[in-house]
């Protein structure tokens, strides 16, 4: 079972690289660019089959390692194929 | 004063860190592998500058996971001094021994240069030997020095007394909340900076005001 688990920066933390490459699209001519955030995208193979201990498990990593929830959080998607 | 240094991968100050603390306790520090489970008998536990694993995830994440921390976890919980210098800080922040974290400096570039440190609070036994408000100059030099926590939790370091450290007379390189460069834990026994006193030690360095800090352990212990 694959796992996709997406992190992003709180609302209200300071991305400065967000800010850096939302300021490079405006240099590149793109326009109407409000706002960028950039954030981090895990795939994580599991050799669970059950659903349910896969996504207890994947949260369990997301907060002990892949976010840091001081300043991010983090969405699970399960792929069941 | 009997003391470690832990070595992760990518750790790059330890021997900065192992000749001051010779230099200045007189004896001679104990090098310990990351792989290791348990800390050998000593006073102080410091965790030095570096890039452990690159840096890879956030800063200090993956060394803070490293074997040996449970056990720095239990010595902190039984009253051992421990210190976190530059990516140590980091380290310590990520296993959740201070509180907040250390994010990427607000203008994106890594800084190494010397700044003004204010000692926000002598009371601790790390800053005993320094006068309250005393400035004094360090180095630094980190991508990610950016002290960030959430506003309940700055309130209460704060309340607490517990910032050691603030970057003086407009000289925060990094964009720190509170201009933050150090903090201790509640119980004082734990603290983290970002600067490096270890390299402020000696003539030749420019200046010996890092020396307090050590020589204020060394006393706390004695």
């Amino acid at each position: 079972m694959k796992a996709r688990i997406k992190v992003m920066l709180k609302n209200g933390v300071l991305d400065p690289q967000g800010k850096a490459i939302e300021h490079a699209l405006g240099s590149l001519g793109f326009p109407g660019v409000a706002s960028v955030r950039q954030g981090k995208l895990f795939e994580v193979e599991l050799a669970e089959t059950d659903p349910a201990k896969a996504r207890a498990a994947i949260e369990e990593m997301s907060k002990k390692l892949l976010a840091n929830t001081v300043i991010e959080n983090y969405a699970i998607e399960l792929d069941e194929k | 004063m009997k003391s470690a240094v832990i070595v992760f991968p990518g750790s790059n100050r330890e021997r900065d860190m192992l000749y001051a603390l010779e230099k200045i306790t007189g004896e001679k520090p104990i090098p310990v592998w990351h792989t290791e489970t348990e800390l050998p008998k000593v006073d102080l536990v410091v965790l030095p500058g570096g890039f452990s694993y690159g840096d890879y995830l956030r800063t200090g994440a993956i060394a803070a996971r490293a074997a040996i921390m449970d056990d720095v976890r239990k010595k902190a919980d039984q009253g051992v001094h421990v210190l976190g210098v530059c990516n140590g800080f980091q380290i310590l922040c990520e296993a959740g021994l201070l509180p907040g974290i250390l994010v990427r400096n607000n203008h994106l570039k890594f800084v190494c240069r010397n700044v003004k440190l204010e000692v926000a609070n002598a009371q601790t036994d790390f800053t005993r030997k320094y006068a309250q408000g005393q400035v004094w100059r360090c180095p630094v030099a980190h991508g990610d020095g950016n002290y960030f926590t959430d506003a309940e939790t700055l309130a209460r370091i704060e309340g607490e007394n517990r910032v050691v450290f603030r970057y003086a007379e407009g000289t925060n390189p990094n964009g720190s909340l509170n201009d933050i460069a150090g903090i201790i834990n509640d119980r004082g026994n734990v603290m983290g900076l970002m600067p490096h006193p270890e390299n402020e030690i000696e003539p030749l360095n420019g200046g010996t005001e890092g020396r307090n800090l050590f020589e204020s352990v060394l006393e706390a212990v004695a």
